[in-house]
């Protein structure tokens, strides 16, 4: 697969934000600037950069609990997301959501969401929205493996099919759902096995290697372009950290398994393949790293800096109209 | 005591009795009518649901339309609007309910038929989790126009999981609206509005209306959401009903009339946003109320009433609130004890005559 020098430098300083994001907004949660919990997704960085990559501002993504990568990929402003998990008002959502719920609906980010498994019928149905409307736009439901355990991600999967909705289910099996093996939790051997069941192509992906996934996304994306349905994609991956910030993984994993994933790392191996191909010098990808890092550094000042949210924020955007009071009694 | 009720159009200016072009209908005729009309207004608006067409798929053994949906609430549309807007679904309300949202957050507007009022908690999370938070938790970038409807109430040997009335479940929720037609001129006003309304909006039609007739304005028209209606003047006691139960209200008062007790009738017609104010001025004006739910007491839509007008119209009252409601029971099937789950006529007037002295 050729790709071109503005291809993989995308694909590259994507990864790389999304893996300095997390890495400076864990610093930044233990210092207590996060209001809350944060989800991280370093390690996972090859996934929603190669999938990503196919998608256009008409697109639609649904996410997960652990979405900051998704929304990264899909173009969502790093500063506006630093400031959401700060609780500012300058954040995505006015500081109304946090790191859960990051949306960007003019980046056709449909959401974070903290319910899991609820990114696959809410993708499905922007693909609904689609193909009622004619439009070649197509949606793309990520979702981690815990979450092939809800039942509605197997409604919504019959549902796309017999429809044959424009939808990718993007399964990110990074193994552990929050401590819990994937081989205790879910039965059979691979989650894309389940794409028979449904007469869907199914295919099991190295979601370490962004090429690999960036393959395998091309094809699920021309599939659903040419109305030919949905693709399931398992992305075999790794969760660097614990379920969040305060998690501690060795309690329930083995630090030789970490060891393992970590030198399948998605960032020095696409360093290596392309400088050893000579289609990127380090040099080059040293000042990507050095023009990303400071682009993280100022989204990290630019969140500490922020107003936070005016109280009457408390009792905006509940509805678009409601006759009767919501401000509460006292 | 006044002797006289009548009929009144207060808070409902076409409505029966007035001099408007119309015509009676039955209550699910004026539901259909609304769909369609609807459907033709608006491109963006698609129906889904358990056989809202039925049969689907077999047009070409000349099958369509073989059930019309549940209660023949859709029948004869896919003829006129074609699979694609009246869209059969397998039984996954969680799947439908979601990509509802899904849908209606990248710019259509979904119609979701759920069955039966009791269907809603098979998806339930994605009502609480997705249509009601999703514009609050995104800070107020976009809005979730769905509407959802479903036959709610007792009455017709449907039991204990076809037959709930639990309007309070959905009103307690912020960012959902719910609203409950309990005639024909009320069931084509408030489904345009809620199609029409940007939230979501869950319409509740009671099985035991739905072959009722009533005056219809051939003129297209909204009830607006979140404003109840006086159906009867009265000035002794004010009886408050909310779907079936405005029926139970209006027999009551009549039979009220007749041993010279005045009854104000209140039709909450929308449970969230309610409108307190319609109640209040009633309670302030009888100093007496009677609040008729079908639905199980603890936590219902009657407790809510009674705790608006204790606390803001206390000073009013010259006597306790009283609730008639059904038992802490679910629904039963056989008819004797059906009969005596719902709140009827006698059970209100004889609750009134204990709050009069009488």
């Amino acid at each position: 697969m050729q790709f071109s020098r503005e291809k993989l430098h995308w694909l590259y300083e994507t990864m790389y934000r999304i893996r300095r994001f997390e890495e400076r907004l864990l610093e930044e949660t233990v210092k207590g600037n996060a209001m809350g919990v944060a989800h991280t997704s370093d390690g996972e960085e090859a996934g929603p950069t190669g999938i990503c990559a196919h998608l256009d501002a008409r697109d639609w993504i649904a996410s997960t609990h652990r979405g900051h990568g998704h929304c990264i990929a899909k173009g969502v402003d790093t500063k506006r997301m630093m400031a959401e998990i700060f609780g500012r008002y300058t954040g995505m959502c006015k500081g109304k959501g946090g790191s859960m719920h990051i949306a960007d609906f003019s980046k056709g980010m449909l959401g974070a969401n903290g319910i899991v498994g609820a990114s696959v019928p809410l993708a499905v149905g922007a693909a609904l929205a689609a193909q009622y409307n004619g439009s070649k736009a197509v949606g793309v439901a990520f979702f981690g493996d815990g979450a092939t355990s809800q039942g509605v991600v197997h409604e919504s999967m019959n549902l796309a099919a017999i429809w044959r909705l424009p939808v990718i289910f993007a399964c990110e099996n990074n193994h552990y759902a929050e401590s819990t093996p994937v081989e205790y939790a879910v039965a059979g051997t691979d989650i894309a096995d389940r794409a028979a069941g449904y007469g869907i192509p199914g295919v099991v992906v190295d979601g370490m290697d962004v090429f690999a996934v960036f393959e395998a996304a091309g094809e699920a994306v021309r599939r659903a372009r040419a109305g030919e349905g949905p693709t399931l994609l398992e992305l075999k991956t790794y969760r660097y950290h614990g379920h969040y910030h305060a998690d501690d993984p060795l309690k329930y994993r083995l630090k030789e398994e970490e060891d393992l994933w970590r030198k399948r790392d998605p960032i020095p191996n696409f360093e290596q393949r392309v400088t050893q191909q000579k289609q990127m010098t380090a040099a080059e990808l040293a000042a990507i790293r050095k023009a990303i890092d400071a682009e993280i550094e100022g989204a990290v000042k630019f969140a500490l800096e922020s107003p936070l949210p005016p109280v009457e924020e408390l009792y905006t955007d509940v509805y678009v109209s409601y006759s009767n009071s919501v401000v509460g009694l006292r | 005591m006044a002797t006289t009720v009548k009929e009144t159009t207060q808070a409902n200016p076409l409505g029966p009795g007035t001099n408007v072009p119309g015509k009676e209908m039955r209550y699910r005729e004026a539901f259909n009518k609304t769909l369609r009309d609807e459907l033709r207004r608006d491109p963006s608006v698609f129906i889904m649901g358990e056989d809202v067409a039925g049969g689907a798929g077999r047009e070409h053994l000349g099958i369509i339309d073989s059930w019309g949906g549940p209660f023949a609430a859709t029948k004869g549309l896919i003829q006129e609007f074609g699979a694609k807007r009246i869209k059969d679904t397998p039984i996954s309300e969680a799947a439908m309910v979601g990509a509802a949202v899904g849908a209606a957050l990248t710019g259509t507007r979904p119609v979701v038929d759920l069955m039966y009022f009791d269907f809603t908690t098979v998806a339930f999370d994605q009502l609480l989790s997705n249509a009601a938070k999703s514009r609050y938790m995104f800070g107020g970038q976009t809005k979730i126009p769905i509407t959802l409807f479903a036959r709610s109430g007792a009455g017709t040997g449907h039991a204990a999981q076809h037959s709930e009335n639990f309007y309070s479940i959905i009103a307690h929720i912020p960012g959902l609206k719910i609203v409950a037609p309990s005639d024909p001129y009320t069931v084509r006003g408030l489904l345009a509005a809620a199609i029409r309304d940007d939230d979501p909006v869950i319409v509740c039609n009671h099985k035991k209306l739905i072959n009722l007739s009533g005056f219809v304005p051939d003129e297209s028209y909204v009830v607006e959401i979140g404003k109840g209606r006086r159906v009867r003047e009265g000035s002794d006691v004010t009886l408050v009903g909310m779907s079936w139960t405005t029926e139970v209200c209006k027999q009551a008062a009549d039979e009220l009339a007749k041993q010279g007790v005045s009854a104000d009738v209140i039709d909450v017609l929308s449970m969230s946003p309610l409108d307190e104010d319609i109640i209040l001025d009633s309670v302030k004006k009888t100093n007496r109320v009677v609040i008729v739910d079908e639905d199980t007491p603890r936590c219902s839509m009657a407790s809510e009433i009674a705790a608006v007008i204790a606390d803001q119209a206390f000073d009013y009252l010259d006597a306790p609130v009283k609730r008639v409601t059904g038992p802490h029971t679910p629904v039963p099937y056989s008819r004797p004890l059906e009969t005596v789950f719902i709140p009827d006529a006698p059970a209100v007037v004889a609750t009134t005559r204990k709050l009069l002295g009488l």
